[in-house]
């Protein structure tokens, strides 16, 4: 690794990592507003519009006797294609019966089909032999140059400050269109910076990931962060940084051996980061989940169980019975602690308390939405408990 | 420009665009209605994991085994695209292109690292497709249509596409009042017992095979604008879904037949040497198709639209 970052192919490297760690960010950004938009495969289709542009582009630059693969040139192209696509995306929706997926669909496969004639013209042009357009595809950043690497450096660095500029509105747009309307904020402007936001990630992302796994970069770190967080805040910084995490760790681990194409290793290094936090995140996390599970069914256990001591009921459950030996409520033979007739007793309390609440206040919604696992001490004062003994003793003496 | 020549080298590629497209705009009607078009791109995307993975297993690139495996892929990617939503309540659409990405840089990098030197499978291929090449060597002329040995030397996908052709539209005619029902209102659908889950198993099974199928011909990305544009132009053609299925497979040929010859003899036209692609150019045939249909096309406005 040091001896990769040596040297002048080095300094490349390291510049190319930056560049990917900054695209990361802006992506993991933009992308955390995609995500809450709900337009997450928008961006696909815009990714995929780039290609003719590149294909223009590249001739363009030919024919006035450039150098076709000018990145900066061949990225303008792009982003004149790209949003030309997002733009059919939306008045297709807009103006016909198509419904959204529809229109991305055909855009992305019709600019795509598109692209690729573009591509085999060029391939037929006598300085197109080598023109290395298939580089953008899947993205590569080997024999980069190192002009290219300081354009994606500074592109990338320059779309996270837009993000962290314009986080305010977008924020606001993407969780109340409406609220944000009476804010003041212009939601189709804000919805379009969004949008040119995505098309700037997808255009400075073409070198390095290409662009039929740029999405990837857009889509995975907010479906990340919503793991960690409900809060949108939170949200942006840990998809922002789960962004910058793959693109910088995938390039890196991307220059350690030949024959690993940059894009589908930023990509999988995202992936692993989701399943991480698909396992392992707290409260959405799947072991949270099933330990929540566990824990509940143990709960629910131990209050029968508690009950069916009290009324002196044969316990036959085994998990119940588990339960009680494990709480301290009954000996290794099964019959009831000291601790355990007291809890039983209190249990006995708890669950007459409830039936004449219920019987007072069934119609409460409150009292619907009651679970039956939650002991009355912990949801009700002790006057309020004071008065439903009062009514309970006066109910058992009409009785 | 109909001679001999013709047969040997356009006649093929030719019908197999055709098949292709035709094989692939059936289903999209359907997808298309059940706002389910991107699993045909998620499906496509994810052909070539699948092929990739049947290579490295058996070590061959005969077509049997890319198929299956390829067909598993796709399998596999809805399989996921459903768990993750269930388990990790992820948007569809996020949940989709997580997976389909994920699925297409597993298999770039399983192609990269494995030694496939030996053997014509590359990524350009797989996404661009080459219908070019699928021509039949041993016809001579139009005679060769009545010629048992040269026949034989049809190129297999021909063969492969006719099949699956054939089985998708058995499978509409047979599953059709199911398909239309569980389409149109699923809740009725459900009430009546019919198997809703099913049904949408059934159809994108099917769908998976069109993209295996038409994927060697025009590789995974032009497949989806065969699932997509046909269909999307005939909808705004009618309002009568047998109308419509009519429509998307003549938008279909219409595409592949113009979209081959612009390909082929297009750039000739204006004077320049070579042909372009012609996958590429059926592409954008079809997305022409559709953009005239949203401009011009009878029913192509929102109910509400039209009455304003």
């Amino acid at each position: 690794m040091l001896a990769a970052l040596s040297g002048l192919a080095g300094y490349n490297t390291l510049l190319v990592t930056l560049g990917a760690t900054l695209l990361g960010l802006a992506a993991g950004g933009a992308g955390a507003f995609v995500f809450l938009r709900k337009r997450a495969l928008v961006s696909d289709a815009v990714s995929h519009a780039t290609l003719p542009g590149i294909g223009l582009a590249f001739i363009v630059m030919v024919m006035l006797g450039g150098d076709g693969r000018w990145l900066p040139g061949l990225i303008l192209g792009s982003a004149i294609s790209a949003g030309i696509g997002l733009l059919c995306v939306e008045w297709i929706t807009r103006r016909t019966r198509l419904s959204e997926d529809a229109a991305i669909g055909a855009v992305l496969s019709v600019f795509f089909g598109l692209g690729i004639v573009l591509l085999t013209v060029i391939q037929g042009m006598s300085s197109g032999r080598q023109a290395g357009l298939e580089g953008f595809l899947l993205g590569s950043t080997a024999g980069m140059l190192a002009s290219e690497a300081w354009t994606i450096a500074i592109a990338g660095a320059v779309t996270a400050a837009s993000v962290v500029a314009l986080r305010r509105p977008m924020t606001l747009v993407a969780f109340d269109p409406e609220y944000a309307r009476s804010q003041g904020v212009n939601v189709r402007w804000t919805d379009l910076s969004i949008m040119a936001l995505v098309l700037l990630v997808t255009v400075i992302g073409l070198k390095v990931v290409g662009l039929i796994l740029i999405v990837a970069l857009l889509v995975i770190p907010p479906v990340i962060a919503r793991f960690w967080t409900d809060r949108v805040d939170v949200m942006l910084i840990v998809s922002a940084l789960s962004g910058g995490i793959a693109g910088g760790v995938g390039t890196v681990v991307s220059t350690l051996a030949p024959g690993l194409p940059t894009g589908p290793v930023i990509v999988l290094t995202a992936f692993a980061l989701f399943a991480l936090s698909l396992l392992a995140a707290p409260r959405r996390g799947i072991f949270a989940a099933a330990l929540r599970h566990v824990s509940t069914q143990r709960r629910v256990h131990l209050r029968q169980g508690l009950l069916s001591l009290y009324r002196g009921e044969p316990i036959l459950d085994a998990q119940t019975l588990a339960a009680l030996r494990r709480a301290g409520f009954i000996r290794a033979d099964g019959v009831a602690t000291k601790a355990g007739r007291a809890a039983a007793q209190a249990r006995a309390v708890d669950a007459a308390r409830w039936a004449t609440l219920r019987s007072l206040r069934g119609d409460d919604p409150a009292l619907e939405a009651h679970d039956g696992m939650t002991d009355m001490t912990e949801v009700l004062t002790p006057d309020q408990i004071a008065d439903i003994d009062r009514v309970r003793g006066q109910l058992r003496g009409v009785a | 420009m109909l001679g001999a020549e013709f047969v040997q080298l356009s006649l093929t590629p030719m019908l197999i665009g055709i098949l292709s497209a035709v094989a692939c705009a059936l289903p999209g009607n359907f997808l298309l209605l059940r706002r389910q078009a991107l699993i045909g791109d998620a499906i496509s995307h994810v052909v070539l994991p699948g092929i990739v993975v049947a290579f490295v297993i058996t070590g061959t690139i005969t077509a049997w085994p890319m198929m299956i495996g390829a067909g598993v892929a796709a399998l596999v990617a809805v399989g996921l695209i459903e768990v993750i939503k269930r388990l990790g309540r992820v948007e569809p659409g996020a949940a989709m292109g997580l997976v389909f990405t994920t699925l297409f840089a597993a298999g770039v990098l399983l192609l990269e690292r494995t030694d496939t030197s030996a053997v014509h499978i590359d990524v350009d291929h797989a996404l661009m497709g080459s219908l070019e090449s699928l021509i039949w060597f041993d016809a001579t002329g139009w005679g060769s249509l009545l010629d048992p040995v040269a026949l034989a030397g049809l190129p297999p996908q021909l063969g492969r596409l006719l099949i699956v052709t054939v089985a998708m539209v058995l499978f509409l005619r047979v599953m059709w009042r199911g398909l239309v029902i569980t389409t149109f209102d699923p809740g009725y659908a459900r009430a009546i017992g019919l198997p809703v889950n099913w049904i949408g198993f059934a159809l994108v099974v099917m769908t998976a095979i069109a993209a295996v199928a038409a994927f060697d011909a025009v590789g995974s990305i032009i497949v989806i604008a065969m699932f997509v544009c046909p269909p999307a132009a005939a909808r705004l053609m009618t309002n009568r879904l047998v109308h419509q299925i009519w429509w998307s497979v003549g938008f279909a040929v219409l595409s592949a037949i113009l979209g081959y010859i612009l390909a082929g003899y297009g750039p000739g036209w204006i004077g320049a040497a070579a042909s372009v692609s012609a996958a590429g150019m059926i592409a954008t045939v079809s997305g022409v198709i559709l953009a005239l249909a949203c401009l011009f096309a009878p029913e192509r406005r929102r109910a509400q639209q039209a009455t304003a």
